[in-house]
């Protein structure tokens, strides 16, 4: 039961590998003004993965063909250490973190009130410093925490999370072996206090049904992480 | 005697009210981005608060205040946004052949044309005058509705900073630098003997022996030190 191959990922108990149950979240911590250049600044361990934010601006947008009459644009950098991962990774751009950039920002461009600051940049540099999984969910909530962080006017703050199929079995907040053995993960943004959606990607087939028990599970989990969020804003950083 | 109760030394304990009017000081809540303030009814949503579907909701991180109806937040870090006639001290960024690029710390760069600069350059001799990199104190002339500012240096004081150093602190922390009356403003130079010019957008300009300016860098870190905490603590 919960295998696959020779991965067995959840015991007949339900018990997964680091010792959750499937519907517990990894360990959380965030703190902020870790990075006392940047404008605001978030470091978030969520399990095993330490992903840090920093935010900048907002700035007058270079090249000026990237401005927005209209609105401020976000510049989000997405980037894994080479050091972040078991097998090292070629530094700079690729394809993933391009990605991962691209949805991050739209993911925090709907809470953000960009129109404030037409034809400006809000520069967000997310690095992930120690890869379990999750990175993106855990680049966007840090994120979401550096630009709260920086005093940058939002309507609500992005909270992250995925869960997955793990042999049939839907788990919540996937760890390093669910999600390279699972067969279905579901990242999803919410926002913590209206309970919509900005972002979802699904990686995998599920049922209607299980489709349903991820989106709690991560609804659910959202919850917890909002909290922990709220607690490292009112807390302080010193 | 008349009168009543009078203080005196020995009975001056902290439960008869003689040791001065006693506020409860109850610290004004911390907020998050998101947080639900309450109810809209009655009250005007002020800076950092939006009022959607009749309940205000905080924009900023910060601490929430209630002054004659209007709920506010007053952030802990906040952008520089120019307003006309804001002193201001900024630095040259570019330029074309008879304007330049100013940075005055704002989401949007500012101008100072030719016509507003310190003097007059041939053509091609801008950068003689004013060149990138240079610190200017200038005061904000206007500021247009798609929020680019045009700043001058034609005024009483305004100039090129070639001399002492330029810090940075954030302009929410201006109020506390300056003090009541400008009281720890007047003590900073005072006690450094440094010509200290404090500009809007948290930029000071810090002028004088260097001993005095090191010293005046050591009085304005140890401001942002105590600020930060108190921030946290709730007194500020």
């Amino acid at each position: 039961m919960g295998g696959y191959g020779d991965v067995q990922c959840i015991d007949e108990n339900g018990i997964r590998l680091d010792g959750r149950t499937k519907d517990e979240v990894r360990p959380v911590h965030i703190e902020t003004g870790v990075v006392p250049v940047a404008d605001g600044s978030a470091r978030m361990t969520w399990g095993l993965n330490d992903v840090i934010a920093a935010v900048y601006g907002p700035m007058e947008a270079h090249p000026r063909k990237i401005q927005r009459q209209d609105r401020a644009v976000l510049d989000v950098r997405y980037n894994m250490a080479p050091f972040s991962t078991t097998d090292r990774i070629r530094p700079g751009f690729n394809r993933r973190s391009r990605e991962i950039s691209k949805v991050t920002a739209e993911a925090l461009e709907s809470v953000v009130l960009t129109e404030l600051y037409p034809r400006s940049k809000i520069r967000v540099e997310i690095e992930i410093i120690c890869a379990e999984a999750g990175t993106r969910c855990a680049g966007i909530t840090a994120a979401s925490v550096a630009l709260a962080h920086a005093g940058i006017p939002m309507s609500d703050m992005v909270v992250s999370v995925a869960s997955g199929k793990v042999h049939d079995i839907v788990v919540c907040d996937l760890n390093k072996e669910e999600d390279n053995y699972g067969e279905a993960d579901l990242p999803m943004g919410i926002l913590p206090n209206s309970g919509e959606l900005v972002f979802l990607q699904m990686d995998g087939d599920l049922s209607p049904d299980q489709f349903q028990e991820a989106w709690d599970y991560n609804m659910e989990a959202a919850k917890v992480i909002h909290a922990e969020m709220v607690r490292a804003l009112k807390g302080g950083d010193e | 005697m008349k009168g009543g109760w009078v203080a005196r030394l020995d009975n001056m304990s902290g439960d008869n009210g003689a040791g001065g009017p006693r506020r409860s000081r109850q610290a004004p809540p911390l907020v998050a981005p998101g947080d639900d303030l309450g109810d809209s009814g009655g009250y005007e949503a002020g800076h950092g608060v939006l009022a959607i579907n009749g309940r205000l909701r905080a924009l900023k991180q910060g601490r929430m205040s209630n002054r004659g109806g209007t709920v506010s937040i007053e952030p802990r870090r906040t952008a520089y946004v120019p307003r006309p006639s804001d002193l201001v001290i900024g630095y040259i960024e570019g330029c074309t052949s008879n304007i330049w690029f100013i940075d005055i710390g704002a989401p949007f760069n500012a101008i100072l044309p030719m016509s507003l600069g310190p003097s007059k350059a041939e053509f091609g001799g801008i950068r003689k005058v004013l060149d990138i990199g240079d610190a200017i104190l200038c005061r904000v002339q206007e500021v247009e509705e798609n929020h680019s500012s045009v700043v001058t240096m034609k005024g009483m004081g305004l100039r090129a900073i070639r001399t002492g150093s330029v810090e940075d602190i954030d302009p929410h922390l201006l109020g506390r630098l300056i003090g009541r009356g400008g009281n720890n403003l007047r003590q900073l130079k005072e006690d450094t003997e440094c010509r200290v010019i404090a500009g809007d957008n948290g930029r000071i300009w810090l002028d004088g022996d260097l001993s005095g300016i090191v010293d005046a860098r050591d009085r304005l870190n140890m401001l942002l030190t105590e600020a930060k905490i108190e921030e946290y603590r709730g007194d500020a």
